[in-house]
């Protein structure tokens, strides 16, 4: 891990932000705390911790790095806190603080963030030119049938906001996070179970469809309705992910 | 001029006589050869086998994060490169297969593998060594009821002349004592018990003390507390002056539940708890805190903190601490430095907040963390990570705040050391 924390002079403003938002959480700035000595026994509470990098009730924070946790799907947050624990993602910092914890509890941490429904913000402007926007929503929504790529909606739902049980939504995500994610498939430092799905048709993006993506996805406000949507009866994803057994069994 | 050689060829083939008589008597091992021990009951030889395991917390080094349990891989870091755990399941061709409990019983009593070579003391056969027979049996029974796992052995990845295996032979004479425990007569049954547990398979020595630039561990470094080589954590002195505070049932409890009123297990004694110590009875987690409570402290080798602040520089750091801490700390940890009983470690009177080396309270404010779920706290609270809101120069202001508020005393903590911890890879 290399430095994450020393944030350039040019993002002392979002350092600011982080602290007012980091004060702004739930859990430790409840005054009375410290007059009475106690605090309540609630899974907010406990996992208020997780709150000082994702925010308030997991909405995230401006800085565009620590994603939105809040309202994803509860398999797919599981999913994702079993896959830094057994070294399928890779975060150190995630890593340690949940090593040592037990599924059920994961699970339970799971369901609370994905339990939680604070309003998005409006999406952060962006630089993209228009062709490069058309591009991205035209993979969204249609995918590239000549080399075999299949629409995101046709898994991430057609609002793109995720898919019972365990596809994430993908509007409501900074630039730089959606990014990072994909680029981390692409190179092979973000896995999922197998057959996993998302790497396969990462290899077949080129650089400049990653970034039409994520350049369209993170322009998009997000609907109303931001409750993952449900796979319509007799029908399949487009490809096997293995992410999608539901949960998986105790080690 | 011949007479001068000839006597400078004596000399040289006395030393290396003395030298090979050292070796040969200094790695000599009295019970090595003792005899399997017969097994009348099979089942309670397994379950014997598969609790002791736990003890000896073999599962957490011979298993690759993410990987199949007991196949090996994980890689052990040490000043002379990284070792790779092996691979403890029964395939024939790349774990224990073909062992049988003579093998075994040489690995853990010896230090030698199967084909008679050296084990690099990464592999705490130091400890080890003071299993009983039958103790190491049953583990090694127990093993071989493991699926197989076909995984290859990674080779060490050592620095010369550490690669090189013939050396451990004066290493082996320098700190290895071969031998069973012998039981202490003069003391209780629950006293040996916990002094069998802590030696031999708890080895709990392998972390908690100093080890020198060989690393080895002098006798009198034994539980006397230190830094991890690589790993970077301070493991505190274990004996009955360092554990003065602690009432002996909630050391028992921390060992099982990784929590009491007062305090929450964190950093690598956090995954000693979470794999091996949850696991083991009331009764001899009890007999290891009674043990170590009672342990005569060395003082001599007790490390001791300074710095080199004016007592007026050294003020101005922690009242700036006291600021942060107000604003930052205060509503979990209270402005008394008494935390939340169970739920927010106190502070006060805290050795894991004021010991000599101020690693572990730094890096917990780096980084956060939870203690580990167990079946007595099955859903920890958390501490937040703070170092991508603090400076190092505000997190050296609180942690000196802390090391030195409600009556604690240690040293002062500069910056430089906070940015030490900053990149650590892996945590």
């Amino acid at each position: 891990m290399r430095d994450i924390f020393l944030l350039s002079p040019a993002l002392q403003p979002v350092r600011l932000l982080l602290l007012l938002l980091f004060f702004s959480a739930p859990g430790w700035t409840v005054s009375a705390h410290a007059q009475t000595g106690t605090v309540p026994d609630t899974i907010a509470q406990r996992v208020a911790a997780c709150t000082a990098c994702h925010g308030k009730q997991g909405r995230a924070a401006s800085d565009g790095y620590y994603p939105r946790i809040a309202g994803k799907p509860a398999a797919y947050l599981y999913n994702q806190l079993i896959n830094f624990r057994d070294g399928k993602r890779h975060y150190p910092i995630m890593t340690a603080m949940l090593d040592k914890l037990s599924d059920s509890y994961l699970q339970e941490i799971a369901q609370y963030f994905a339990d939680q429904h604070p309003p998005y913000p409006a999406p952060q402007p962006g630089r993209a030119s228009a062709a490069e926007l058309e591009r991205g929503r035209q993979l969204v929504h249609a995918g590239d049938s000549d080399n075999n790529i299949p629409a995101c909606i046709a898994c991430h739902g057609t609002n793109m906001t995720g898919m019972l049980p365990a596809v994430p939504g993908l509007v409501g995500l900074p630039r730089d996070y959606l990014l990072g994610q994909i680029g981390a498939w692409k190179i092979g430092t973000r896995k999922a179970a197998p057959p996993d799905c998302m790497a396969h048709i990462v290899q077949k993006l080129s650089p400049d469809d990653i970034s039409a993506i994520a350049s369209w996805l993170s322009a998009q406000t997000v609907p109303t309705d931001s409750q993952p949507a449900s796979l319509p009866v007799g029908t399949r994803l487009p490809l096997e992910c293995g992410s999608q057994h539901a949960l998986r069994a105790q080690p | 001029m011949k007479r001068i050689t000839i006597g400078i060829g004596i000399c040289l083939l006395l030393l290396a006589t003395a030298v090979a008589v050292w070796l040969m008597l200094a790695n000599r091992n009295p019970d090595l050869d003792q005899t399997a021990a017969p097994v009348t009951n099979h089942e309670q030889q397994l379950a014997q086998g598969k609790y002791l395991a736990r003890v000896g917390n073999c599962m957490s080094c011979h298993t690759a994060r993410g990987g199949a349990a007991y196949a090996g891989g994980r890689a052990i870091p040490t000043p002379f490169g990284t070792i790779y755990a092996s691979n403890l399941t029964p395939d024939p061709e790349t774990g224990l297969g073909n062992w049988n409990s003579d093998d075994f019983w040489r690995a853990m009593h010896d230090g030698r593998s199967r084909d008679g070579s050296l084990l690099y003391p990464a592999f705490p056969y130091t400890n080890y060594t003071k299993v009983t027979r039958a103790d190491a049996d049953a583990i090694f029974a127990w093993l071989q009821t493991l699926p197989a796992v076909k995984q290859k052995n990674r080779a060490p990845e050592l620095r010369a002349p550490f690669d090189n295996r013939a050396l451990l032979l004066a290493w082996r004479a320098l700190y290895f004592r071969p031998g069973q425990y012998q039981e202490d007569s003069s003391q209780s049954v629950e006293w040996n018990r916990g002094a069998y547990l802590v030696q031999g398979l708890g080895h709990c020595s392998a972390c908690h003390s100093t080890r020198d630039r060989l690393g080895g561990i002098g006798l009198k470094a034994e539980l006397e507390g230190g830094l991890i080589p690589s790993l970077n954590w301070y493991a505190p002195a274990l004996n009955a002056d360092s554990l003065a505070t602690w009432e002996q049932q909630h050391l028992a409890a921390f060992l099982k539940n990784g929590v009491t009123p007062q305090r929450a297990v964190t950093g690598p004694m956090a995954e000693v708890v979470a794999n091996s110590l949850q696991y083991l009875t009331q009764e001899d987690v009890q007999a290891m805190a009674s043990y170590l409570k009672m342990r005569p402290a060395d003082n001599n080798a007790s490390i001791t903190s300074t710095d080199n602040l004016q007592s007026d520089e050294k003020q101005a750091i922690i009242a700036s601490g006291a600021r942060l801490y107000e604003n930052q700390c205060v509503n979990c940890h209270q402005a008394s430095g008494q935390g939340i009983p169970s739920v927010y470690p106190a502070l006060a009177g805290n050795q894991a907040v004021t010991a000599p080396l101020a690693t572990n309270p730094i890096r917990l404010v780096l980084h956060g963390g939870f203690a580990p779920s167990t079946d007595g706290n099955p859903r920890p609270y958390g501490m937040p990570p703070f170092g991508q809101i603090m400076t190092d120069a505000e997190i050296a202001a609180v942690v000196s705040y802390i090391r030195n508020a409600w009556g604690n005393q240690a040293s002062a903590v500069s910056a430089h050391e906070v940015n030490q911890y900053r990149s650590q890879e892996g945590l």
